[in-house]
């Protein structure tokens, strides 16, 4: 049995739709990234399948359990952290970790072998009002609120969001390290450089799933030949690169241009040579397409 | 020679005993793309918000685009334009109604803002949208429409704050290839972003570490100076160092 099972879930807000027909299936003990940017529909299907939002059509199931009929059982089996922070900012760091084991029945002794990762960063501030945390302290108790009932699986709505890379490293950390405990995890992003973090990624754009794989994986999705092209003043020379024949797509990614061709003829040689005939000395190099290759390679088909 | 448009000379700023801003000293020239980077806390907003005249320094010299951050932060105000991650676009004006709405608050008005704004529309390529209302429109759009607007009193410096946070991979890119064109054109860009990629597009990063400056200068010299592949590596292995968590 799947830890969660998603089928043909749809839901609208008016006339916007903000899912449709997405189904998906994690695998216990999987860590596994939701991820797309902005009004892609993922905040939307974790609050589904976290029992807080209704669907209009299909359903999910967590540990087997529906959603929407078996909620109350399922609450107690699965912990959440949203996207907003969303503990009480006058009380403190302890109080806030005691109220949560207390709604759960449990405490935090009971629980503390599992926390004590992301909890011992925040000791020193045990007496702190949750509200005059850092950015990244409020995040790790966030975190520990959520696991405090040792749930089964873990859902998290983009929490590396306004982070920065150094507390987006650590918290990935932190959750590998959940994730050896046993607990499945579920958590979009809007990064895409994180689906290196994950077992399995499911790409999520206008409330559409455009793929499902391992982040190895998207490389052989990809249907054209890629090369790294690197020059100086490249981004004078977009439009014409762009004009040329053999160009599919071409954008920036970090201090090269990816270069996507659907002429199997072409190798980082010729492509050179190209190149040099419109004016740029480049270096040319093929390479394997990543998972946001992939991504773009998808918008660019709409 | 390049002509400066923001001279940063021994800039602090302290809150109470906290020193904010420790000893910043960088200059950026006319049409540069300058990143402001670093970990929540290194300095970065309270840099900007000196930049902008909207905080006074504790000590040091700022001047942006002439002006002089202590007696002259109104002159700044009116000679720079910002535009923030969050949409300060009204979203039931349409395009058009937004340019005019902001170039009048910039002091433009009759046919010089109608000018104005005509030119803005071709320049980013507006005409298709221009009476569509910005709810309507995706976000990629509305970040552009956004920047655009920033730009109305064509001001020589702007100043971006994250602005591509949350925004697909290739809107994400469209928006760099904008602000590389408004560059070109000679508009000097300050940013600031979570994104390391984005950190390789700039002429000039300055990765600041607890209020001071960790590392500036060309993305390919830094890498090649502190032996790293990518920026990313080199915001983690200096940030890392940093003490900036409480």
């Amino acid at each position: 049995m799947p830890a969660i099972q998603v089928t043909n879930l749809s839901k609208s807000y008016g006339e916007v739709k903000a899912l449709s027909d997405v189904c998906l299936s994690v695998e216990t003990g999987e860590m596994y990234g939701l991820i797309g940017p902005d009004g892609a529909g993922k905040t939307t299907l974790i609050r589904i399948i976290a029992t807080l939002l209704l669907p209009d059509g299909g359903n999910a199931r967590v540990l087997g359990l529906d959603t929407v009929s078996q909620y109350k059982e399922l609450r107690g089996e699965i912990g959440y952290m949203p996207a907003v922070f969303s503990l009480y900012s006058d009380l403190t760091v302890q109080e806030n970790l005691n109220f949560f084991a207390g709604i759960f029945g449990t405490t935090v002794k009971e629980n503390y072998d599992l926390i004590k990762g992301v909890y011992h960063m925040l000791e020193p501030f045990k007496d702190r009002p949750a509200g005059k945390l850092s950015g990244g302290m409020k995040q790790k108790l966030a975190l520990s609120c959520a696991l405090i009932h040792r749930p089964k699986v873990l859902i998290l709505d983009e929490p590396t969001t306004g982070v920065d890379a150094v507390s987006r490293m650590e918290l990935w950390n932190l959750l590998h390290e959940i994730k050896n405990q046993g607990i499945t995890i579920f958590v979009s992003t809007a990064y895409m450089d994180e689906a290196k973090q994950c077992d399995r990624v499911a790409l999520i754009q206008k409330g559409t799933i455009l793929g499902v794989n391992t982040p190895e994986g998207f490389a052989h999705m990809f249907p054209y030949k890629l090369f790294a092209v690197y020059a100086s003043d490249i981004w004078k020379h977009l439009d014409a690169i762009r004009r040329l024949n053999a160009c599919e797509t071409a954008y920036m990614f970090g201090h090269s241009l990816h270069f996507a061709t659907k002429s199997s003829n072409e190798n980082a040689d010729s492509l050179g040579q190209i190149l040099k005939s419109i004016g740029i000395d480049a270096m040319v190099k093929e390479i394997d397409a990543g998972i946001e290759d992939y991504f773009i390679y998808q918008l660019s088909e709409k | 020679m390049m002509k400066n448009v923001i001279e940063v000379e021994n800039l602090v700023k302290k809150f109470g005993s906290f020193v904010a801003v420790n000893n910043l000293t960088f200059t950026v020239g006319k049409g540069e793309i300058f990143g402001l980077l670093g970990a929540n806390g290194a300095g970065k907003t309270t840099t900007i918000r000196m930049l902008c005249g909207l905080l006074s320094p504790t000590s040091g010299k700022i001047s942006v685009a002439g002006y002089d951050a202590y007696t002259q932060p109104e002159q700044i105000r009116a000679n720079i334009g910002y535009m923030s991650q969050k949409f300060s676009l009204y979203s039931d004006l349409t395009v058009w109604e937004n340019i005019r709405f902001f170039g009048g608050i910039y002091g433009l008005w009759g046919k010089a803002l109608k000018g104005r704004a005509l030119e803005l529309v071709e320049e980013f390529k507006m005409h298709d949208f221009k009476d569509i209302m910005v709810e309507s429109l995706p976000v990629g759009w509305r970040q552009r429409i956004s920047l655009a607007v920033s730009l109305v009193h064509k001001p020589p410096v702007i100043f971006l704050d994250e602005p591509t946070s949350g925004v697909d991979p290739v809107a994400r890119r469209m928006f760099w290839e904008t602000i590389h064109h408004i560059s070109s054109l000679g508009t000097t860009v300050i940013v600031t972003t979570h994104y390391m990629d984005e950190a390789e597009y700039c002429h000039t990063a300055l990765v600041m570490v607890d209020g001071k400056i960790g590392a500036l200068g060309k993305p390919g010299e830094l890498k090649q100076k502190y032996v790293v592949e990518t920026m990313n590596e080199l915001f983690l292995s200096l940030a890392r160092n940093g003490n900036t968590k409480s």
